[in-house]
């Protein structure tokens, strides 16, 4: 479990990596530690997985991975393990989730995104994965508008404030 | 904005690994063979333009005791704009887009324990009233990759 200090360098970090020489001294007197712990703490975080990546977070857009498009696949519960994995291991693919559908009209259980530098690489991809995992249940949602996107905020809600009010 | 080598090696190098050590900035300097004023100069302007958006940690939500859920509704054309402002207004709405088919907006949602997590979806429901959702949780990650090789570094591999 995270204890204060834990979720206190969650915070400072999520601000970001300042752009000094010594960035780790500058968050580490924010939180009233040694420069060395922090470190410590950093390294710990990235050992039990808490940090998933440390680096720079890039619009792909900007780096011309201009198409993306999310698939949605139904496949047979014995075989989602397996389509799960070979899909995943496509350079192309950057997720791949298995997800619980809710409701009987939506039988899709495995997601995943597909990156390109136009669609019909993304069109392309999703031709082969279907063919190599034999799914030809799949709808392709290709996304039209971004209304949101942003880094989540984690332990920012003031201590006393009721749920229902965030 | 055009990237020249430098800046495509530096954005290769810092998506998988920023240096953990006292002096980052000399670390990558020393590794690209430039100087440690260089690669802040880069930086900087690399975040001005928006090609940075964080240089930090991504966290694993679920490490950190968050519940998290992918979800869809179907919202008629005329109140996209308003259906949007309300789930956009919660915090641990982090992504929301529209897409092409019938269930049209598609967002994340997390939240610090399940019960937070359906409270919202029902505040969301209450102030919409849109009453079918699509609540679709991860029952497994097969993979999560966030960084973006860029091509004319021979030394990472390819984007096929």
């Amino acid at each position: 479990m995270l204890d204060d200090l834990d979720k206190e360098i969650v915070q400072v970090l999520q601000e970001g990596i300042p752009l000094v020489k010594r960035p780790y001294f500058v968050l580490a007197q924010r939180l009233g530690i040694s420069e060395e712990k922090l470190l410590a703490k950093i390294q710990d975080f990235l050992a039990q997985g808490i940090i998933r990546r440390f680096g720079a977070v890039v619009c792909h857009r900007d780096l011309g991975y201009t198409a993306n498009v999310m698939v949605v696949w139904a496949v047979p519960e014995e075989r989602l393990e397996e389509v799960g994995q070979l899909m995943a291991g496509f350079d192309q693919v950057s997720h791949c989730y298995q997800r619980s559908p809710s409701l009987p009209e939506w039988p899709y259980n495995l997601y995943t995104m597909i990156h390109g530098r136009t669609p019909e690489e993304c069109y392309r991809a999703v031709k082969a994965l279907s063919q190599l995992s034999g799914v030809t249940d799949y709808q392709m949602l290709f996304s039209v508008e971004e209304l949101k996107k942003t880094s989540m905020k984690y332990f920012s809600e003031p201590p006393f404030h009721h749920a229902s009010h965030w | 904005m055009t990237l020249d080598r430098l800046d495509r090696r530096l954005l290769n190098l810092i998506q998988n690994h920023f240096p953990v050590v006292p002096e980052p900035y000399q670390e990558l300097a020393k590794i690209l063979g430039t100087t440690e004023e260089e690669v802040l100069a880069r930086l900087q302007k690399l975040m001005e333009k928006g090609i940075i958006r964080r240089l930090g940690p991504i966290f694993d939500s679920s490490k950190l005791g968050y519940s998290g859920t992918l979800c869809a509704v179907r919202v008629p054309s005329e109140k996209v704009r308003e259906v949007a402002e309300v789930i956009n207004s919660f915090p641990g709405v982090t992504h929301n887009y529209l897409r092409n088919h019938t269930y049209n907006m598609w967002f994340t949602l997390l939240a610090e324990s399940p019960e937070k997590l359906q409270a919202v979806l029902e505040e969301i429901k209450e102030r919409t009233g849109i009453t079918d959702i699509l609540n679709l949780p991860a029952q497994k990650v097969f993979k999560i990759r966030v960084n973006f090789p860029l091509e004319d570094d021979r030394s990472v591999g390819r984007f096929r």
